[in-house]
């Protein structure tokens, strides 16, 4: 049980780094980016290829999985751009085409086997948590998950820079009046939500491990917590990650034994949420009609 | 809100459909049917069996436009409708019979109540929001595909599916087959088409237009946008049970987002809300991803196809046309706004 | 208040509904007659739009309840009210981008002609003359084939009375019918809505006075959110304090001008 809800909070962090890049774009620029997890999927192939080289491989997996999610957000800024005046749809479609580009670059690359990832030295083991033995890397994990949700949380919450982001979030137009390029608003946010989907693809790495249809799978997930968290919403986010992670994991547990339940959890979880709260738990309205 | 942001051309653009054009597109369908009923007899094994899935894909393709295009519902969780029938009928072609049409019936029949059990979820949402909801759903069924072993075989998929009988005879001839599928693809599709042209299609279209209008004059939009999804996850289904038939195996990925995604592919590419158009685009993604030898390329290439068409094709193939299909619609414009910005509770 | 059987068709109590601080629509009572040609006037932004969503169902009232010919409808939907017999033309038209005026029309006369939608094609002759018929009432004659995003303004708006017209209302509500057409348009627009059948109640918002008191035979006069006067045309006209709510906001000309 213990070890169900740690799983659950250090899945629940490790969503909240890939979910709330995809909730700030969406909210501030209505783009909803399907790419997001095939960049979560580079990271987690970054990892993979670094795997077992040590910290040095590690952190080096790191520095690059930034590096690409800074870039490719900047990228796919600027090619939903001329999308600006179409239907979000077709921005959305756009990113779709491009994580399929992305994806099938990884695996010509990388080849299609599932590649597992081993976490850093001095992490790879297990320690006992009140009796019940635990994966280091896990725990590691769900300390730095909440040091960088604090550190997302206080940058958009508390700082000027997040003022303006959040500030876009609730009136575009407004912000883009009072003089601020929005275009270099969204291209920073952009970059910066990439960037956390490829750390949380190297993050991920020790617990997923690197495999075809894996994007899919985080996508969805994220979307799931982004649905759930209401949009734009940092806080929601947070708590949209916990929940679903906790969901997930404990939901795996308790119906072990049914096949083909497990799955449906999340789904359920999603429908509860949205009979409920169509506007999600956290956010302004998500475009449910009434 | 204004729905309505064409440029006002002074006189106006009378509407289109006479009845001469109208004959016209009578003329080449038929000419159509024939070529396609006559194909097996002059193409080689490979190329019929190529054709033939392209008729399954087109039908699923069709099926998935009468949202897309039609009602403006842009579903990314279809492959799971199509894949509940695929997985019916290859069970019950292995476990009760494989007698048409009762393989064709189950499927229909899974896919129509596998819409009807999820759908109720989407139908309160429009746009990127419906595409969100769509993606989980089919994730879901894909991953229920995926455990539930004793049923679907699990990751292995259903195989040893037997061939589909026809009053007792198997029908193995890869022509005979092909012409199985030919007559229920056309079957499935006419049956879209009709809805399309009748005034619940007219709903439809008023709905994908301008949905809180349709409210205001007495639609309750809602129970549309569900008779609808249950209906095309009916066709879907009924595009699986042929998918099985001709394949004679299912396994997860048929009902993943992958397949999802490349449906809708297909609608974008012949333009959606034009039925023909959808044929036309999955004609495209199967060749591009089953035949043409890309040495294991065809999916990379297909999403930049998908790119290239964002970009360049913003009314699909339908739209190069003078007039796309009298189905068809301005469906690329920039909505007003957001619908979730527009008036509040 | 009269006690007793309820004869009004429309009897709004309390309405009220607020855009954050701003009290859009504050406690409005309104009575309309049957068969009443009944006019709501006000200044820019004085709530008659809010009003109309109130009243429609449109928007959900924060306070306050809407009765139909006696039925409570406050916790019905739209779509119910609709069903009812209530219609409306919005201020700023709203059509359906793909489709032809008679088209447009069609799909609201199928769906209020008592018969169920088909999901099969269907040849809807009585439908495609009713809608020839509606168009032709409304000053859109021969215009039937145009897409209805190639319509010019005036004979948008001239749509959406046709379109309202085709849901068979027994309460017709207009939001700015005039604006945008012509003066020919207005008299034809004037005298169509003199001609409708003493079974369908119209309630209407207009600027132009001239219209107000050629039409109408009761008039509300709605400023800031709250019921300013109710009254016959000749006490509105005479009244000191519409003047001043008119004059306050700058709209005199509206008032009196033209
Ligand atoms: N959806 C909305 N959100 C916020 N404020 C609104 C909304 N709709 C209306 N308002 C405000 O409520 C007030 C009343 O608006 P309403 O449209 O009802 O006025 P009106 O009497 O119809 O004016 P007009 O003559 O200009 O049409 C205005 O101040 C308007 O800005
Ligand atoms: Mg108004």
């Amino acid at each position: 049980m213990l070890v169900s809800v740690l799983n659950g909070f250090s899945i629940g962090f490790l969503l909240f780094i890939l979910a709330v890049g995809l909730s700030l774009v969406f909210g501030m620029m209505d783009v909803l980016n399907l790419a997001h997890g095939a960049l979560f999927l580079v990271g987690a192939y970054l990892g993979a290829a670094f795997s077992g080289a040590g910290w040095g491989g590690f952190l080096a997996a790191l520095g690059l999985a930034a590096v690409a999610g800074l870039v490719a957000g900047g990228i796919l800024s600027l090619m939903t751009e001329p999308l600006r005046r179409r239907s979000h749809l077709d921005q959305a479609l756009l990113t779709l085409g491009v994580a399929f580009v992305v994806a099938e670059l990884l695996y010509t690359v990388f080849s299609d086997d599932p590649l597992s990832v081993l976490a850093p030295p001095g992490l790879d083991g297990s320690v006992s948590v009140l009796g019940a033995v635990y994966p280091t890397y896990r725990l590691a994990l769900i300390g730095v998950g909440s040091v960088l949700a604090v550190v997302v949380y206080v940058v958009v919450e508390r700082t000027r820079v997040g003022a303006l982001v959040r500030a876009t979030v609730a009136d575009r137009e407004m912000v883009s009046a009072l003089g601020v390029d929005n275009r270099l608003v969204k291209a920073a946010v952009f970059a910066v939500g990439s960037l956390l989907a490829t750390t949380a693809g190297v993050l991920g790495g020790p617990i997923y491990g690197a495999r075809p249809g894996l994007d899919a799978y985080v996508l969805i997930l994220a979307l799931v917590v982004v649905v759930i968290g209401g949009l734009g919403s940092v806080r929601g986010a947070l708590l949209g990650a916990l929940i679903i992670g906790q969901v997930d994991t404990l939901g795996r547990v308790l119906l072990q034994g049914v096949e083909g339940a497990a799955s449906f959890i999340l789904f359920a979880s999603l429908a509860v949420v949205l009979v409920l709260r169509p506007q999600g738990l956290f956010g302004g309205p998500v475009g449910m009609s009434r | 809100m204004t729905a309505v942001r064409a440029p006002t051309a002074p006189g106006g653009v009378p509407a289109p459909v006479t009845r001469v054009a109208r004959g016209r597109a009578g003329i080449v369908a038929v000419a159509v049917l024939v070529v396609l009923a006559a194909a097996p007899l002059f193409l080689a094994p490979f190329a019929t069996t190529t054709l033939t899935r392209i008729l399954v894909f087109a039908l699923f393709a069709v099926s998935l436009d009468l949202l897309v295009g039609v009602t403006g519902l842009p579903s990314l969780g279809h492959a799971g409708y199509f894949g509940a029938g695929a997985y019916a009928a290859g069970w019950v072609s292995i476990n009760v019979t494989a007698e048409a049409p009762v393989p064709l019936l189950a499927g229909l029949a899974v896919g129509a109540v596998a819409a009807a059990a999820t759908g109720w979820v989407t139908v309160r949402s429009q746009g990127v929001f419906f595409l969100m909801l769509t993606l989980a759903i089919g994730e879901t069924l894909q991953q229920v595909a995926d455990s539930w072993e004793s049923v679907t075989g699990g990751a292995n998929g259903l195989t040893g599916v037997p061939a589909v009988r026809l009053a007792g005879a198997p029908l193995a001839n890869i022509g005979f087959l092909y012409w199985y599928v030919l007559v229920f693809g056309v079957v499935g599709f006419a049956a879209v088409a009709l809805v399309a042209r009748s005034p619940f299609g007219a709903a439809l279209r008023g709905i994908r237009d301008n949905e809180p209008r349709m409210r205001a004059l007495g639609y309750s939009t809602s129970l549309y946008k569900y008779a609808v999804f249950v209906v095309a996850g009916g066709v879907a289904g009924l595009a699986g049970s042929l998918l099985v038939a001709q394949q004679r195996l299912v396994s997860p990925a048929d009902l993943g987002f992958t397949t999802a995604s490349f449906a809708l592919l297909a609608v974008i590419i012949g333009g959606a809300g034009s039925l023909w158009g959808a044929c036309l685009g999955a004609a495209l993604v199967i060749v591009i991803r089953d035949a043409l030898d890309l040495g294991g390329n065809g999916t990379l290439v297909l999403g930049i196809v998908f790119v290239l068409v964002v970009y360049l094709l913003p009314r699909g193939v339908a739209g190069l046309l003078p007039r796309g299909g009298r189905v068809s619609a301005p469906r690329r414009r920039r909505a007003s706004a957001p619908p979730w910005r527009k008036g509040s509770t | 208040m009269a006690e007793g059987v309820d004869v009004s068709v429309l009897r709004c109590a309390g309405l009220s509904r607020s855009f954050g601080a701003l009290k859009a629509v504050d406690g409005v009572d309104l009575t309309v007659a049957p068969g009443a040609r009944h006019a709501l006037i006000g200044p820019n932004g004085a709530g008659k739009s809010t009003m109309f969503s109130l009243v429609t169902g449109t928007m959900r009232a924060d306070a306050g309840t809407v009765a139909l010919a006696g039925r409570d409808v406050t916790a019905m939907s739209e779509v119910r009210r609709c069903r009812l017999g209530m219609s409306q033309t919005l201020q700023h038209a709203s059509l359906f981008a793909s489709m032809t005026a008679a088209e447009t029309v069609a799909v609201a006369l199928q769906r209020h002609d008592g018969s169920t939608i088909s999901f099969l094609p269907r040849r809807q002759t009585a439908v495609r003359e009713r809608a020839e018929e509606l168009l032709a009432d409304v000053g859109l004659a021969g215009r039937g084939a145009v897409v209805a995003g190639s319509l010019a303004h005036g004979e948008r708006k001239q749509l959406e009375v046709a379109l309202a017209l085709a849901c068979r209302p027994t309460l017709l509500l207009l939001d700015e019918p005039a604006a945008g057409m012509s003066p020919a348009e207005r008299a034809r627009l004037v005298e169509l809505l003199g001609g409708l059948p003493a079974g369908v109640t119209v309630l209407f918002v207009e600027h132009d006075l001239d219209l107000v008191f050629a039409l109408a035979d009761a008039v509300t006069v709605l400023h800031l959110g709250r019921v300013l006067l109710s009254g016959s045309p000749d006490e509105v006209r005479a009244s000191d304090a519409v003047r001043e709510a008119y004059l306050g906001t700058g709209h005199r000309e509206e008032l009196f001008g033209s």
